[in-house]
Order: C-alpha cells, then structure tokens, then sequence
C-alpha cells in the first residue's frame, strides 16, 4: 500500500520466501496490522474495532440462531420461542444477537459524529467516508429485515410501514411496493426474502469494511490535529506514527474489553429493555398495535419522516410546484433520506480547509447543537404523531439539514480558524510532554 | 485496437457491436427471471379473488374478512343507522375532508355520498344496509376499530383518525376515505372481493 513510508514486510526463511513468490498474503497482512498510525489518536478513535467486533459477533450469532430458525409465517414466532426455551443456551444467543445490533449502532453513531467533528471526510478521504456510509445504509437494511424476522407484532407492523415508504414513490411506488413484498401485504413472501436478504447483506457489508480499511490505510489516518502526517522520509514519519500492532491495537482492545463489560450487563440483566413488550405478541394482519415505534437506532430519521405533513409550508410548496406529484407522504420519504444523503455529501458541503473541530471556534457549537439535535430527534421518534412534538420534530429535522446545506458551507467563509499544530508530533508533545527514549521505541 | 481512426465500418467494427449488442441483451435476459421472481407467486395471485358469506352477518354486526393480506370490512348496517349516514351526507360532501367516493366499482371522480359508498342491496333489503371497505387507515396502514369514533362509525387508535358510518374520514390525520375494494354480489348471501 501506498501512503505513509514505513517498512515493508521481508519474506527470511525460504518457507517465506516460497510463499511470498506464489501468494503475498504474509506480506499484505504484515502491512495492513504494522500500518504507520498517528501517535495522538484520542479515545474516540476506539470504535472501529468496536465495530469490526460488532460485525463478527452479529454474523456468528446469526448463523448459530439460523440453525434453529424457521422462516415462515406458520412457524417462525414458534421457532423463536423454541429457540428461547428449548435450544440450549438459546435464550443468551439470542439475547446477545438481539442486543448486538444495539451496541452496532451505538458504535457506529460515535464512529460517524467522531467523523464529522474531526473532519475525517475531507480530502483525501471522502471515498473512506462514502463508503462508511454506504455500510452504514446496509446496517440499517439489515437491521430492519432481521427485526421482521421474530415475526411478532411490531416486525409485522414496523415492515408494513417501513415498506409502505416505498408505495409513497410517485407513479412506481405501488409496484415497487408490491415487488418488494411479493404480494399485496406483508406475508410469507416477504419473511422468506428478508430472511435470505438478512444473512446475505452482513456478508456485503464485510467486504465493504474490507474497502474502507484499504481506502483510509491508503491516505492514512486522520487524527485529533487533522494535521496531515510528514511522509519527506521514514525517520520524519516515525516521529508523528507508530504501527497499529502493538500499540493501537492493545489500547482498543482494553477499550472493547470495558464496553463488552457494559454490553454483558445489559444482555444479562435487561436484555429486553431496547425492544418492545409487542414483538412477543404473534404477528397479526387484523390487529395493529396502539403504537409502532421502530428499534431506537432508527428513531432520528424516522422522525424527520413524520416531520413533514401536510400542514407545513415547505410541504405545500412542493407539492404544488411538482402539479401534486409530490405528497406529504412522498415529501416525508425524501426527507427522511435526504437527512442520510446530507451525510454522505459533508465532504462537498463543508468549505472549510481546516479538518479538525478543535481548532474551529465557530463550528464546534454548531456540531454540538447537531449531538443535542440527533438526540432530541430520537426522542421525539418515539413520542406520538401529535403535539407539541409535531412542531419540535419540525424544528429538529429543520437544523439538521440546516447543519449540512446552510452552516458546512457558510462557516467555512466566515469563520476565522486557531492556529494548528505544525505536526502530530508537537501536539504530541504538547500534551504528554517530550517523548524520552523509552516512551518511542519507534524512534 | 487501432481502428479508431478508421471512420468507414469494418468487419472488425460489426462484430464489435454485435457481440456487444448480444452481450447486454443476453445479461439482461439472465437478470430478469432473478427480478420477476420476487412478484407475487402464482398462489398468491390466485387469492386476489375471494367469496364471502355474509349471512350469518346481523344488522349492526360487522365481518372482518383477510383480502389481499389486509383486512376488508363487511358492515351490515341496521335502519337506524342507515337515516344516520344519510343525514350525515345531507351536509354536503365538499364539507368532507375528502370528497371523492373512493369506490372502485365506480368512477374515480364520483363523489363521496353515501350511496356512493355503500353496496347495491340484494332484493328485499332496504338501501344502503351494506357496507364494504378495507380496513385499513388511509394515514399509516393501521386498522381502525368499529362501532368507535366522534361519528358512530370507525376510529383509528393509532393517530387518531375517526371515520363517519360510511367509511367517511371526517377527524384527525388520514387523508382519504377508507376505499371501497371491487366487491360485488355473487347471489343474495356471499359478496365476491376483487
């Protein structure tokens, strides 16, 4: 891999050398783990392999509940029961995958806001970010069709709804709707594709995390400074790096081990309190619940979804300047995706040249309001269609694209940045004082 | 390849776009089986018409029938409150938040009074004592509750959505009318849906 200069893997033994003449996979490995890192990185740089771990945990779980998993309408509630009484230790697997997907996104949130504040999707490493984002859609689908597969009241509902997203597309949508369900309404069409769609996409998603270890391995990490690190030589990148194994890779394990400490208290204790009493009453076509509510990772957008009614300007506008075509309904979808597209378009809204938020006295408030925006807006998800949360959820969903469209661009022109370090190695420094030579065995 | 200077049509260049022509046609024709097989199977097309029996349905009971993997009410309305939906309809229907019919067997642009939205009768019954439409609230896809609401006819408890005794949305959220689906009558006891 191209980048930052370091030393490369040498094949010794003629074992090695062998093998490295016909498959350099030792030598690929050997670089991906000993990769140059910025000695600076802080502890929000940890969710990666929070994630990578998440990853593994989901798809290990996944394939040891399919073998007692039977995905059809008659049989699947049934088979989850049998899963959670009979199965031996079915209940923990089940526990764990369940609440496995809760600590997916908690890790992944921080991942994404640790990117938006440091910069992290600016030259040279927007395809890093796309690509995180397309991983980032996949988990949601992903998330979703494993949540309609227990086939209790709220996967019933919640994929209804979900679905019926797609019937609001103008002039398509119904087909579309139906293509995608196999019939008119949810059914055993749709458990059976969601089923084999839920364990294809976490498959998908490992080789797209393949692709974004190699794009941000290839421009290098960024860091705390978004101080770019020295590549003139190998000495002069020794001073701001060190390699990812041992050093990086220790500090997050430690970091995992006491995230896993939280995660194994609440699988063992309150391993149903992020899901709904609902979704243990058996899927019911005749019968909606008094109120769907989707898993709590999906709440933000799923209130800037139900933001957009009838009754708000924008709403009206658009609707009368596209003849009608587009609906409340319609309007709702596009902004809900739209909120996700903004995201992945950070990268050509912001016109700011200095990367990380630290040294950003403007946009650091502005990126804290957002936080406190993406929380209420997960709160108000969860509150009922009515108000006064119409008009906050309005409100919320309005700043948020605000951040994106309106303040990424303005505060770029405008605002008067800090003084940045000059390099990774005197922030360094700064913090942790001059590095004897015991502290830098890289030196 | 060096033909690109060479403007007149070679056979090098013929065969270029034929292989290519076929290419795309064959790739096609391999993906579309792996697309069309995700529409509704043969089985489920064969439930998109069904006959009901409605006879054990009494004046003022309702049948809750699965239609199309949704629930389509069929409401036998008593005399009391057949005067009730007429007079509901004496306000007019350009007072009604949707003023559309929203009946299949009829005209799109039919208005929304309430013989418009009811059955034909079968013989000796009076006019307008059956009712038939999805259960399913036009807002968000819940189903409402019967006999419930501010206008004695169907209410959804999930945004609040009241329906009036023809179907009519009249309070809340829902944009539309509860539609009609294409129901007709097969002979005096059993409705045929789609």
């Amino acid at each position: 891999m191209s980048g930052i200069p370091h030393d490369h893997y040498e094949p010794k033994t003629n074992g090695e050398k062998w093998l490295n003449s016909r498959l350099p996979i030792v030598g690929l490995l050997y670089d991906t783990l000993m990769i140059p890192t910025p000695k600076n990185l802080n502890w929000w740089w940890i969710w990666g392999i929070v994630l990578a771990f998440c990853l593994a945990l989901q798809i290990i779980t996944g394939i040891v509940l399919v073998m007692h998993y039977t995905p059809h309408v008659d049989l699947a509630f049934a088979s989850i029961e049998h899963i959670m009484r009979n199965v031996n230790g079915g209940h923990f697997i089940r526990y764990v995958h369940m609440n496995g997907a809760s600590l997916f996104f908690v890790a992944v949130y921080i991942h994404m806001f640790r990117g938006l504040f440091y910069g992290s999707y600016k030259a040279p490493r927007e395809i890093t970010w796309i690509i995180g984002m397309l991983i980032y859609l996949m988990m949601m689908g992903t998330a979703f069709m494993g949540y309609v597969l227990p086939w209790g009241q709220m996967s019933f509902w919640g994929a209804t709804v979900i679905t019926g997203l797609f019937g609001a597309i103008p002039f398509v949508g119904e087909a579309l709707q139906t293509w995608l369900l196999g019939g008119p309404a949810v059914d055993n069409a749709t458990l059976n594709r969601f089923f084999s769609l839920h364990y294809l996409l976490p498959f998908i998603i490992a080789a797209l995390v393949v692709v974004h270890i190699w794009a941000f391995h290839t421009t290098g990490n960024n860091n705390p400074t978004g101080v770019e690190v020295r590549r003139g030589s190998k000495d002069e990148a020794k001073k701001d790096t060190l390699p990812f194994w041992p050093y990086f890779v220790i500090k997050d394990l430690f970091a995992l081990v006491v995230i896993l400490v939280v995660f194994w208290a609440v699988v063992g204790y309150m391993p149903n309190y992020l899901g709904h009493p609902d979704n243990y009453i058996e899927a019911n076509p005749l019968v909606t619940p008094a109120h769907i509510v989707p898993e709590w990772y999906f709440l933000p957008f799923y209130a800037i979804l139900r933001a957009f009614t009838g009754e708000v300007w924008v709403v009206q506008f658009a609707s009368f300047i596209t003849g009608g075509i587009i609906d409340a309904k319609f309007f709702g979808v596009l902004a809900m995706f739209g909120a996700i597209l903004a995201m992945a378009l950070a990268p050509w809204l912001d016109t700011s040249s200095v990367r990380s938020g630290k040294y950003r006295p403007m946009f650091k408030w502005w990126f804290y309001l957002l936080i406190i925006d993406f929380f209420a807006l997960m709160w108000l998800g969860a509150m009922p269609a009515e108000e006064p949360y119409a008009t906050f959820s309005l409100i919320a969903s309005a700043y948020w694209f605000a951040y994106f469209f309106v303040i990424l661009p303005i505060l770029g022109v405008i605002e008067k940045p800090l003084a940045q370090p000059e390099t990774i190695e005197e922030d360094f420094n700064a913090h942790y004082g001059k590095a004897d030579a015991d502290a830098t065995p890289a030196e | 390849m060096s033909h690109a200077e060479d403007h007149e049509g070679t056979r090098r260049d013929f065969l270029y776009y034929v292989a290519g022509g076929a290419g795309v046609v064959a790739t096609g024709a391999a993906v579309w089986p792996l697309i069309n097989q995700m529409n509704p199977s043969a089985d489920v097309q064969a439930l998109s018409s069904i006959r009901v029996d409605v006879s054990g349905v009494e004046p003022g009971t309702q049948l809750t029938v699965k239609w199309l993997g949704k629930p389509v009410f069929v409401r036998h309305r008593t005399g009391a409150e057949i005067q009730e939906a007429q007079e509901q309809d004496a306000e007019g229907v350009d007072a009604l938040p949707d003023p559309l019919a929203r009946n299949f067997n009829l005209s799109a642009d039919a208005p929304a009074t309430d013989a418009n939205r009811v059955m034909p009768s079968p013989e000796g019954e009076a006019p307008g004592a059956w009712i038939v439409q999805m259960g399913v609230c036009t807002h968000l896809g819940c189903v409402p509750l019967g006999d419930a609401g501010d206008f004695g006819g169907w209410f959804c408890p999930c945004h609040g959505s009241h329906y009036d005794l023809a179907g009519r949305i009249r309070k809340g959220p829902a944009p539309e009318n509860l539609p009609v689906p294409p129901a007709e009558w097969v002979d005096d006891s059993t409705i045929k849906l789609g």
